[in-house]
């Protein structure tokens, strides 16, 4: 399974209490040490600035607005210290939600995933993980709206190219992008140079940078 | 309607007048007071009523031309218009409050409110309305017709009351005196006219009733509002209360989303992930493991099942985000490429927004089954206090609204609101689906 890691210390926000006690019990399930478990974004900032933890999980609307507190706390709290990592938990896909977060920061550490997905508990877990570790991680439905949104910029990729650069966006690296897709690492290389081609990107082996690069890009069709 | 229970108690001096005892109620005091108040009203009437009463006054002259009787008539009337209502307007509150008087029945202003605050509005309001112009009416036909009436009024009282009184002057010697045609000298020769004259006594306030009556009716005809203006007002309200429904319908539909999604929902969720973290605890394998599985993917489907009906009910990101958001996640949402554009300065009212939403997400849905389109384009536009969402598809055309599509739902929906559904769909297509309402916006949307 997984290598011993020293335990991630996690700051948790939602307001749904059912749920939030669902999340923490996931967390430590985990091997998460749940330093804080809120349920606003004020309390949020406050356990942060109380506890520094690695990892904060938090849902983009709370009281007492219901409007996007979460989100923006993360985002301040993202501008305090770009090297927090955050996972934000949206109801919906909200494509300039994941925008605004995305933006925030480095553009590392950061993850946007639909509330739906804490459910398949060992890929959340996982998703968790690749950001602590400095990855970046967006919802494949986000992934997939936004690709249909710039469809015409995009309508060049093959199929395979798309599915290659949803999972790219997901935050995998090439081997998990060959084992996921059956096929050899220099296939998936092979893929990924002719999106990086066709969507006239720079070449790089970052990971991160690409995904950024492309995820920019985007956007910036918008 | 109300329908007045029966009377008790006469509601009119005409009607008291048929009563016994009517003498010994108050109702021919009230008459008198109401015949003296006239009087006052009468002449503030004439007031606006001078100068085209002297230009009419002109126009009947012998030695004007026919010409000039025409114009001078015609000055007249427009200078009657223009500075009659100023005086009537007023005047005719303050005879609705009189009617009391001798009509215990409440007269309702024939008046409409006016569509915006402010001295413009009002104005077109009031010139556009019969009320104004009945109750200019009305007093140009009291101005006219109570000075005639009282006069005549005022002759038959003083004639009775000589009448009565003369013996008594005659004997203090001042004869002979005139009663009207007749001429009497002495006490004996005028008793038999005192006689009659005490006995017709009596009639006086039936004639004073009779008169105070005759003019209530004419005031309550002309001073208030009228069956057509009651039936437009009523319409006007059953208009209103159908609105209310629809909006109590949206805010009802909304409730139960909200419910369902901090209730089942969240309870859904937080059971599925229990299942998932119970999948991890068993040995892989065995029958347990299969069986939480199992369970574990049949929860999760129970969810999406779960989202797409609570969605269908009413989209969350509709009542979190306005419509533009909506509308983009409804382009998300469908098998057909939609490019949408969706340019709103604010928010419409809720129920607008919902019956918006969902004539889209219907057209869209017709686009994705039967047209055959490859592409739609939704598009939503605020101007001038009307909303309009358009959705379009280069599909094969000849859709009919008649033709039981959910669109004939969504048309009623749509008038309720004051709104309009129009489909362009020719065959070989393009189809057009079109929807109007008029609204105005609210805050400017959450960035």
């Amino acid at each position: 399974m997984q290598p011993e890691r020293t335990a991630v210390r996690v700051v948790l926000a939602e307001d749904g209490a059912l749920l939030r006690e669902g999340l923490a019990g996931l967390l430590a399930r985990f091997g998460f040490a749940v330093a804080a478990a809120v349920g606003d974004a004020e309390a949020l900032l406050a356990a942060v600035a109380e506890h520094r933890p690695d990892l904060v999980v938090t849902d983009i609307r709370m009281p007492p607005g219901f409007c996007d507190e979460g989100l923006r706390a993360a985002v301040a709290l993202r501008r305090a210290d770009p090297d927090l990592a955050v996972v934000a938990l949206s109801q919906y896909v909200e494509l300039s939600y994941s925008a605004d977060l995305l933006d925030s920061g480095t553009g590392r550490r950061v993850g946007y995933l639909l509330k739906d997905r804490v459910v398949d508990v060992a890929d959340f877990a996982a998703s968790l993980h690749r950001v602590v570790e400095g990855g970046t991680v967006v919802d494949p439905q986000v992934v997939r709206q936004l690709i249909r949104r710039r469809r015409d910029p995009l309508a060049e990729l093959s199929p395979r190219e798309r599915e290659v650069l949803a999972l790219i966006a997901e935050g995998c690296s090439n081997a998990a992008i060959a084992r996921r897709l059956v096929v050899t690492e220099a296939t998936v290389g092979k893929h990924v140079r002719g999106i990086l081609a066709k969507l006239d990107l720079p070449q790089t082996d970052d990971t991160h940078r690409r995904v950024l690069a492309v995820l920019a890009y985007l956007r910036g069709q918008g | 309607m109300p329908t007045d229970p029966p009377p008790i108690a006469p509601a009119t001096a005409l009607a008291a007048m048929g009563r016994r005892r009517f003498l010994l109620t108050g109702w021919p005091w009230r008459a008198t007071a109401f015949a003296l108040s006239t009087v006052p009203v009468a002449l503030a009437a004439w007031v606006p009523l001078a100068v085209p009463a002297l230009l009419w006054l002109l126009a009947v002259s012998p030695d004007a031309g026919l010409g000039e009787r025409a114009l001078l008539v015609v000055l007249g009337a427009l200078l009657a218009a223009v500075l009659g209502p100023p005086v009537t307007l007023p005047l005719a509150r303050l005879e609705r409050r009189r009617l009391r008087l001798v009509d215990a029945r409440p007269a309702r202003s024939g008046h409409r409110r006016p569509s915006a605050p402010g001295f413009g509005p009002w104005l077109r309001t009031r010139c556009t309305e019969p009320a104004t112009w009945r109750e200019l009416g009305y007093f140009l036909l009291v101005a006219a017709l109570v000075p005639v009436l009282y006069a005549a009024l005022l002759a038959v009282l003083v004639f009775q009351f000589g009448a009565a009184a003369a013996p008594l002057i005659l004997l203090g010697g001042d004869g002979p005196m005139a009663l009207g045609p007749v001429k009497v000298a002495t006490p004996a020769d005028a008793l038999p006219y005192a006689i009659a004259a005490l006995v017709l006594l009596p009639a006086v306030p039936y004639l004073l009733a009779l008169v105070a009556g005759a003019q209530a009716a004419l005031a309550r005809t002309l001073l208030q509002h009228g069956s057509g203006e009651r039936l437009q007002a009523e319409l006007v309200e059953v208009e209103r209360s159908r609105a209310r429904l629809v909006d109590a319908f949206d805010a009802e539909r909304r409730r139960i989303e909200r419910d369902l999604h901090d209730g089942a929902q969240q309870r859904l969720v937080a059971l599925t992930m229990k299942l998932g973290l119970a999948r991890m605890d068993l040995p892989p394998g065995s029958p347990a493991a299969e069986g939480v599985a199992d369970a574990h993917r049949e929860a999760k489907q129970l969810m999406t099942e779960l989202r797409e009906l609570v969605h269908g009910i009413h989209p969350r990101v509709l009542t979190d985000r306005g419509l533009a958001a909506a509308l983009g996640e409804l382009a998300d949402r469908s098998t057909l490429p939609v490019a949408v554009d969706a340019d709103l300065p604010g928010r419409p009212p809720h129920h607008v927004e919902g019956t918006a939403y969902f004539a889209a997400a219907e057209a869209l849905t017709n686009a994705a089954k039967h047209s055959g389109a490859a592409r739609a384009e939704v598009t939503a536009r605020w101007d001038g206090g009307v909303l309009t969402v358009e959705v379009a598809d280069d599909g094969a055309g000849g859709a009919d609204p008649r033709l039981g599509t959910g669109l004939t739902g969504l048309a009623d929906r749509v008038a309720v609101i004051d709104g309009r559904l129009l489909v362009s769909s020719p065959a070989g297509g393009p189809t057009v689906v079109r929807v109007e309402l008029p609204c105005s916006l609210s805050e400017p949307p959450s960035a």
